[in-house]
């Protein structure tokens, strides 16, 4: 398979699944850092080490690990374009450690882009399983049946008392980063969020923005994660976030509810406002479009929107991210460019949209 | 004090930000906070190093005291990476999976702070590197059970407790020579 695929397709096929609680949870996902017990860590390693590292997983990873994900392609960062590096990243399957300080940074991807392992980066390796909607302990699952195969290869670094040894202290323990991306408009309106985010912080948990940490929260989406790593197993880890989230998915629905009943024409102009800019503006920037994709969202999942499927945030949202843009019009671009880019893009898409709509709506009759 | 963005209302929050040593103050009142959002408890933009080193350099000295030199003379340095705890302090990041014994003495604090008090793992053990420790832990219980058997005068219990950890640890030693 090419690399090329990855790529054209902006949707990683997983994103097509709607999962559960999909009208607020736009994916769980689930890593573990993971090191090896007789190589000092990426950070301090040069680069010979790096890449007998890279060598031990070309010769020893070859076999797959589960038949639901496929194979596993090996993607070694000197091999990629600098465009091609900001998709990966653009698609949540690389970090940007992973680009701009890593010594031969490589990334193993299944097919289905389910699954991705990071290799030198800040850790030897960083195991990420992303699933559609609210579904996190599968996510888990996966995650520790990989974690099973790489340690079925390698010896990992693990201290009785300390647990899975990571280079930075707070992933310590399980090494396990458990998180759950969610789309929360009617929090914003309402400018709840502001009360809930200390509640949750005060819980061992932490709310970012969508690209992880010191990121901006784009589109109203918001990452919701475990702080603490050690001292809990990973199942209490995994319920408590659960658990949490589950109250935020309420508050939200609530809210969602209440602006319908007290507000619906105001925020019905809010949403019809928003698809107008989408469906005509010529200049736009990422801001702006991730605003308007919101409120379009928002409309469509309280069905005052009409023909456009769900899944059109979450892909314009990445769509239309420099790095995409860029590849698109196969040159790097300017920001005016881009804003340009942008705009057309997603018309095309509406457009494209409304033509699906049509052609089913006339199939159906 | 008035706020430092709208100038009308009275600061009623200060935030000093430490980044990379550079020192930020900043005194505003709620609402702009709230506008603000990034001013916001919770939602600071820095990253979890620079945050995890500010805390790390708290307990070291900060500049030219006196003190410092008597921190320098005791610097350890790790016998695998060579990392000294100094260099820990100020990457956040630790150099090899040895640093954690090097360091060990001053880790319970970090550890304690950074995860809501815990310093000991309790989730998973991988199955290869774990067969040794279940081993390990077992037979701790049967020495503390031995020491029991002693106490109470049971002292053909006791012997047939000492028969099984020496069975143990042969055990281990074979798979450890392999």
């Amino acid at each position: 398979m090419s690399l090329q695929r990855f790529i054209s397709e902006a949707v990683s096929p997983w994103m097509k699944d709607e999962g559960p609680d999909s009208d607020i949870v736009m994916s769980s996902r689930v890593r573990f850092a993971r090191n090896l017990k007789n190589y000092v860590f990426p950070i301090l390693s040069d680069r010979e080490q790096n890449l007998e590292v890279i060598k031990e997983v070309r010769s020893e990873f070859n076999d797959v690990p589960d038949d639901h994900i496929g194979e596993l392609e090996l993607l070694e960062m000197e091999d990629l374009k600098p465009i091609e590096k900001r998709v990966l990243v653009e698609k949540h399957l690389i970090s940007r450690n992973l680009i701009e300080q890593s010594k031969n940074g490589a990334v193993l991807l299944s097919e289905n882009e389910t699954v991705s392992i990071m290799v030198n980066e800040e850790d030897h390796f960083r195991i990420q399983c992303l699933v559609a909607g609210f579904e996190l302990k599968k996510a888990f699952n996966l995650a520790n049946s990989l974690d099973d195969w790489i340690e079925s290869k390698v010896d990992y670094a693990f201290d009785e008392r300390r647990g899975y040894l990571t280079s930075c202290p707070t992933n310590v323990g399980t090494g396990m980063r458990a998180s759950v991306m969610l789309h929360l408009p009617a929090l914003v309106l309402t400018q709840q969020l502001n009360h809930i985010i200390p509640a949750i912080n005060q819980l061992g948990l932490v709310v970012r923005g969508s690209y992880g940490e010191g990121s901006e929260a784009l589109g109203n989406i918001f990452q919701i994660s475990n702080q603490i790593t050690l001292g809990k197993t990973e199942t209490d880890i995994i319920e408590d976030l659960q658990g949490v989230v589950m109250q935020v998915i309420e508050k939200e629905r609530a809210a969602r509810r209440a602006l319908l009943d007290n507000s619906r024409i105001e925020l019905e102009d809010r949403v019809y406002r928003s698809l107008g800019i989408l469906e005509n503006s010529r200049i736009i920037q990422s801001k702006e479009a991730a605003k308007c994709l919101s409120d379009v969202r928002l409309g469509i999942d309280l069905g005052l929107v009409k023909g456009l499927s769900k899944s059109i945030l979450t892909e314009l949202l990445i769509l239309t991210q420099p790095g995409f843009l860029q590849q698109f019009a196969g040159a790097s671009l300017t920001p005016t460019e881009r804003d340009i880019k942008r705009a057309t893009l997603i018309r095309e898409r509406l457009e494209l949209e409304y033509q699906l709509s049509k052609k089913s709506e006339g199939d159906e009759q | 004090m008035t706020c430092q963005e709208c100038g009308e209302r009275p600061a009623t929050l200060h935030f000093t930000k430490i980044i990379n040593g550079e020192k930020t103050e900043i005194h505003i009142c709620e609402k702009c906070a709230k506008e603000k959002g990034e001013a916001e408890p919770g939602t600071n933009h820095f990253s979890i190093h620079n945050l995890l080193s500010g805390l790390l350099n708290f307990e070291t000295p900060i500049g030219d005291s006196p003190a410092q030199s008597f921190y320098k003379q005791q610097q350890t340095n790790c016998p695998k990476c060579g990392i000294s705890y100094q260099q820990f302090t100020k990457i956040g990041r630790f150099g090899c999976s040895v640093c954690y014994k090097t360091f060990a003495d001053k880790l319970d604090p970090i550890l304690k702070k950074v995860h809501g008090g815990n310093t000991a793992h309790t989730g998973k053990v991988p199955t290869r590197a774990g067969a040794a420790i279940q081993i390990e832990r077992k037979v701790q219980n049967l020495r503390s059970k031995m020491k029991e058997y002693i106490e109470l005068e049971e002292f053909e219990k006791a012997a047939e407790t000492r028969d099984i950890i020496r069975s143990l640890e042969q055990r281990t030693s074979w798979e450890g020579g392999e």
